[in-house]
């Protein structure tokens, strides 16, 4: 009797270790198309970062038709078992390995080295080989735009928003819906909560709600699923998204605006070289001269001057008559981070610390 | 008074999923079985939930589907720790590993074609709502406790009833026998096996129940893993209610308030007080405390706080 209770647990815990797995949609063909391997840190029905990712995928798909294979690795944790799933996706013959999440690259680095012969991309990260890229694109350009619209929607000047980590990005991108909201709004705060994680549906709800209960009107947020913007719809309030387009998802006018990614325009031209064997390593960082990113439609709540102000910022961005972080800058605390007339290095903005004026709130 | 009284309404609102769960737990080890599957059986709780209540439109047949496949997935437990009598600890880890991972799973299955079939970014028509009972929401403070959702209501009535039954019925007093000895137990007449199953299963269903709190109404929606380690502070919180299902909400109340307390502070500009790594760790924290002053106390005099003697352990009839 205990010896089969072990035999099935032992069963048990197997199993559950199959589940727990992402799947792997492996398909053996014996030659033709280029075999691309993607790796998602969470399955694309997140609707968030990696459905977006998805997009671009499919989107690549569609364009190149039976010129490639892809062969998706979804939920792939960001620790050792990332560098087990690149090494499963160089096995099965893949010439170009995807991976979309900031901590996958230090794995990444180490099975590039080991497979000099395949391409790799890592999203996010700051790491690079003679076969490995990263990439990312601008997105404080339309958390800028985003924040516009927040700035004129706001009837008490009080804007909240969720924050993941206090990483660079993510400052950056606060940093950058703050300087949108006071544009038009120039007494109007950002106050900022953080959950220290990407994702958890419970404490970014938390986040929105203490945001919310201490007056905020509008919650933008950088997280991973849609709770944020929820807890402030809930309560009649507006929302601004991020990742995919949150009025859609939600169906509520009341979320004005989303942040999106397009991933397409990265993917299909650097799989396009690797097809011309034009290949080369870099370091993307691309904007809106790329069409990288873009924001979603904008809610019918919004008046139309503001619509128009919006276009009408987005395409100075597009000419490059202006940018977000062109000086005067200056902190929380009033001390000049940039002087007039300067435009910030892409250094600094990659390594951005601290908050500018008009955001409520401490970034360590 | 207002910051507290909002303060409070969200650590109602978080600590109502805890609460259920940590009910639960307290009666399945009141019998002398530990389950440390409450994290997979509460995931499964709100995947089901979710699935029911979006593919039926009731949330009422969401919570069904959640008490059932809490009391399935405890019956595994059941089974595995009583009647196989194998490792409880090994047997309940399993669960939580199997449960986390077949929830999510399904997830990725039980939506509609449209979503490829994925629950996640699905939207119900209808959720758990709070409802403000008129005049008593209005009281500082107080008022936070009469402007919730029916699932907290509920735990007005439950706490003190799983508290009566505990300590002032036979019953509870066969479940407490049962787990301080359960060879007395046995010769008194009462059926060990049957009474540790039958609360086993009953603890399931409350962490079948804590996963619909959190799908159907504290975060509206399924997405991988939502419980978020919750299933983890419940096992810490029935050490820090000291298995007394009356104090069963006092942890949900520190640890909820103290989550809450630092977004509130965040919110209003103050620097993180508490780092939520700290957060994270701090119910365990607490529980190594609980633990030791228990230990001391029970070495001063035999104390009523105890762990119930026979947790953890398997019991035959034919066993010497």
């Amino acid at each position: 009797m205990k010896k089969l209770s072990v035999v099935f647990l032992i069963v048990l815990m197997a199993t559950s270790v199959v589940f727990a797995q992402g799947a792997a949609e492996t398909k053996v063909q014996a030659s033709g198309p280029m075999k691309i391997g993607v790796i998602y840190v969470s399955p694309p029905g997140d609707m968030g970062y990696s459905y977006m990712h998805d997009q671009g995928t499919k989107a690549a798909e569609a364009y190149f038709g039976d010129k490639i294979e892809v062969i998706r690795m979804e939920g792939v944790p960001e620790d050792d078992r990332a560098a087990v799933a690149m090494e499963q996706l160089v096995d099965a013959g893949c010439k170009m390995v995807f991976a979309n999440s900031y901590n996958y690259q230090e794995y990444m680095l180490q099975v590039a080295k080991e497979n000099p012969d395949v391409y790799f991309e890592h999203c996010s990260g700051y790491l690079k080989n003679d076969n490995m890229s990263n990439y990312f694109g601008r997105m404080y350009q339309m958390r800028y735009l985003s924040g516009i619209i927040a700035g004129k929607m706001t009837a008490n000047g009080k804007i909240g928003y969720v924050g993941a980590y206090n990483t660079p990005e993510v400052v950056r991108g606060i940093n950058a819906f703050a300087l949108g909201v006071r544009s038009v709004n120039p007494t109007a705060e950002v106050r900022v909560v953080w959950t220290n994680t990407w994702f958890d549906p419970s404490l970014e709800r938390q986040g929105a709600v203490a945001l919310l209960d201490s007056g905020c009107d509008i919650i933008a947020q950088h997280q991973d699923t849609t709770q944020p913007a929820l807890a402030a719809i809930e309560r009649g309030k507006y929302a601004v998204g991020y990742n995919a387009d949150f009025r859609a998802i939600i169906g509520d006018d009341k979320v004005l605006v989303s942040p999106m990614w397009n991933w397409h325009n990265y993917m299909i031209p650097t799989i396009q070289s690797a097809l011309d064997g034009t290949w080369k390593s870099q370091e993307y960082w691309g904007g809106l001269e790329d069409d990288m990113i873009k924001l979603s439609e904008i809610s019918p709540l919004v008046p139309a001057d503001v619509k128009q102000l919006v276009s009408k910022k987005l395409d100075e961005m597009a000419k490059g008559t202006f940018d977000v972080f062109w000086g005067e800058l200056k902190d929380n605390t009033g001390a000049v981070k940039q002087k007039a007339g300067e435009k910030m290095a892409d250094g600094d903005m990659l390594t951005m610390d601290w908050f500018v004026e008009g955001v409520v709130g401490k970034v360590k | 008074m207002d910051f507290i009284t909002k303060l409070l309404a969200a650590t109602i609102a978080m600590g109502t999923s805890l609460t259920y769960a940590t009910l639960g737990e307290i009666y399945t080890e009141k019998t002398g079985i530990l389950n440390l599957g409450m994290e997979g059986t509460m995931l499964m709780g709100a995947l089901t939930a979710f699935a029911t209540a979006y593919n039926t439109g009731s949330l009422f047949l969401g919570l069904a589907g959640a008490i059932v496949i809490g009391a399935i997935f405890s019956a595994i437990h059941a089974f595995l720790s009583i009647t196989m009598r194998a490792n409880q600890v090994v047997s309940g880890l399993s669960i939580t590993m199997f449960g986390t991972g077949l929830a999510n799973f399904l997830g990725q299955r039980l939506g509609p074609q449209t979503n490829n079939f994925n629950l996640v970014g699905m939207n119900l028509q209808s959720k758990f709502n709070n409802i403000a009972i008129p005049g008593l929401h209005k009281i500082p403070v107080i008022g936070a406790f009469f402007d919730v959702s029916l699932l907290t209501y509920a735990l007005y009535l439950i706490i003190p009833f799983a508290w009566f039954y505990m300590y002032k019925t036979k019953y509870g007093l066969a479940i407490r026998s049962v787990g301080e000895a359960p060879r007395t137990a046995s010769a008194m007449g009462l059926n060990v096996a049957r009474i540790r199953y039958l609360y086993t299963i009953i603890g399931g269903m409350f962490a079948g129940l804590g996963g619909a709190c959190l799908s159907l109404s504290f975060t509206p929606s399924w997405n991988d893993n939502m419980t978020g380690g919750k299933g983890w502070i419940v096992i810490a919180l029935v050490i820090f209610a000291t298995w007394n299902p009356g104090k069963a909400v006092l942890g949900t109340l520190v640890f909820g308030g103290i989550t809450s307390l630092q977004f509130s502070l965040q919110a209003a500009g103050f620097r993180m007080v508490i780092p939520s790594q700290f957060l994270g760790f701090s119910p365990y924290l607490i529980t190594f405390l609980t633990l030791s002053i228990l230990t001391i106390a029970n070495q001063k005099r035999k104390s009523l706080f105890s762990a119930p003697s026979a947790l953890g352990t398997s019991f035959a009839i034919d066993e010497k």
